[in-house]
């Protein structure tokens, strides 16, 4: 299936099997459609500061960093995760289909700070391993201690026999496990160490199927479906990546008024509570008027229910308020559950 | 891919089973393989009539959601109780536990425009 100029696997052993692997055992993704960008340079910290709405002081050297960059208006450019190697050295992941966007806005908003911007995509690639057993299948691979590192940091290690991979204490499933960034040249070779080492682990080739049913159980959100620039970060749950105190950044002002009203609309989590599957798109309706729209919705392989996000009015967002779903023509009741939908066992 | 030879088929990888002027209809194993898990099958209900080319019905995957068309005219007889709670029997026995529905043909002739199992064979290049 073609996706932002890649032609991606959508599955290998079908969505559900995949999907179940990564919540029992482990699951290996390509996802080498990700972007990268670094930003290096002595103003490459107050620069980036100056365009993400987190607070990059907060990030110490091999620690990692979920933020949102926003518009003047505090629409949403792009999700992304900066990686600090140094003070002067940051390392971006971004979404695919916004490294146009993305590498533009860096350009125009850095171009008055100290720092080099490089769009090296197209160098890397990237591998995750994700599930409960991950950790088992790299430790098999790799010298490093991954299950000894925090959540959100990484390490270059040697992996696979291959020197220099940036292992990540990352994800998008809910599950434990690593992001590895890999020099696309010795990709597939790291990629071949890990099925090998997976082989008697329950190890699972997934595609994007599986990634897209496992990270909306988490509500984790989708740029292009549930976030985008048209609106904002406290609209789109991410609230809590907006540091409105770290000083100047862009977007602030507008965000600063979202914040102090109160958003409008919010992107809510929601299960349906008569037969049929929310998909991006279908409206969202009350007393038969159309009050938003649905941003993303599947089958829920985990829970075995219809489970879906989408924008409504803020009124609307207290967990047990229901609407309904058009599904077809048809209105089919939906009620706003906690999200996010699918948790771990502890 | 299995193409049963007491079957008739349509392009659009249903597959039709005639027993005397009622027919079963579901869709084909290569049709379930493309879909890959389906998760929901909304269908017409009992005495609604279908008409060739049109829509029916919907199949979902978890990933995407397909129309069903109509093979035939006729008037539904029965439809598959079994798939509300287990639509995974369309993946897992296309052309047993997973049929759809049951329909009574007004015309009988319409049986001979559908394709034969070996020509359905030729469609789905098998």
């Amino acid at each position: 299936m073609p996706f932002a100029g890649w032609e991606m696997p959508v599955q290998f052993a079908g969505v559900i099997a995949e999907h179940k692997a990564v919540r029992e055992a482990a699951g290996l993704f390509d996802v080498s459609h990700l972007g990268e960008v670094t930003v290096r340079g002595p103003g490459a910290f107050d620069g980036l500061q100056y365009v993400i709405t987190n607070d990059l002081s907060k990030l110490d050297d091999g620690g990692a960093l979920y933020t949102a960059m926003c518009q003047e208006d505090g629409g949403i450019v792009d999700d992304l995760i900066v990686y600090r190697l140094g003070q002067d050295d940051y390392f971006i992941c971004i979404n695919a289909g916004r490294r146009d966007e993305d590498v533009a806005h860096f350009h125009q908003h850095l171009a008055d700070f100290d720092c080099v911007v490089e769009d090296c995509s197209d160098s890397w690639a990237q591998l995750a391993l994700q599930g409960p057993t991950a950790l088992e299948v790299f430790d098999a691979v790799s010298e490093l201690d991954a299950a000894g590192m925090k959540p959100f940091t990484f390490a270059d290690a040697r992996v696979g026999g291959v020197d220099g991979v940036r292992v990540a204490r990352t994800g998008y499933t809910g599950e434990d496990g690593v992001e590895l960034y890999l020099r696309v040249e010795s990709a597939a070779a790291v990629f071949e160490a890990l099925v090998a080492a997976g082989a008697e682990k329950g190890l699972q080739l997934c595609g994007l199927g599986a990634r897209d049913t496992l990270r909306l159980e988490m509500k984790y959100a989708l740029y292009g479906n549930d976030i985008d620039t048209e609106h904002n970060p406290y609209e789109g749950g991410l609230g809590w990546v907006v540091k409105l105190k770290k000083g100047d950044f862009i977007g602030r002002d507008a965000l600063a008024a979202v914040k102090e009203a109160g958003p409008q609309r919010k992107l809510v989590g929601f299960k349906m509570e008569g037969r049929g599957i929310p998909r991006q798109g279908y409206p969202i309706c009350a007393e038969g008027a159309e009050i938003g729209v649905v941003t993303s919705g599947t089958h829920s392989p985990s829970l075995g229910e219809a489970i879906g996000v989408g924008y409504v009015d803020a009124s609307l967002t207290a967990v047990g308020s229901q609407f309904n779903i058009r599904v077809r023509g048809k209105e089919i009741p939906a009620v706003v559950v906690k999200t996010p939908f699918y948790k771990r066992e502890p | 891919m299995s193409v049963p030879d007491n079957l008739k088929y349509t392009n659009d990888h249903e597959w039709i089973r005639a027993e005397g002027d009622v027919c079963a209809i579901g869709i084909t194993h290569h049709a379930q393989d493309q879909l890959g898990d389906v998760v929901f099958v909304e269908l017409p209900e009992v005495g609604e009539s279908i008409t060739a080319k049109d829509t029916f019905g919907t199949v979902e995957s978890v990933k995407a959601v397909s129309d069903l068309f109509a093979p035939l005219n006729g008037e539904v007889v029965e439809i598959n109780p079994a798939l509300e709670d287990a639509p995974e029997l369309v993946n897992q026995e296309p052309y047993e536990g997973g049929w759809m529905l049951k329909v009574k043909l007004s015309d009988l002739s319409e049986l001979d425009g559908l394709m034969s199992p070996a020509d359905y064979a030729a469609l789905i290049g098998g």
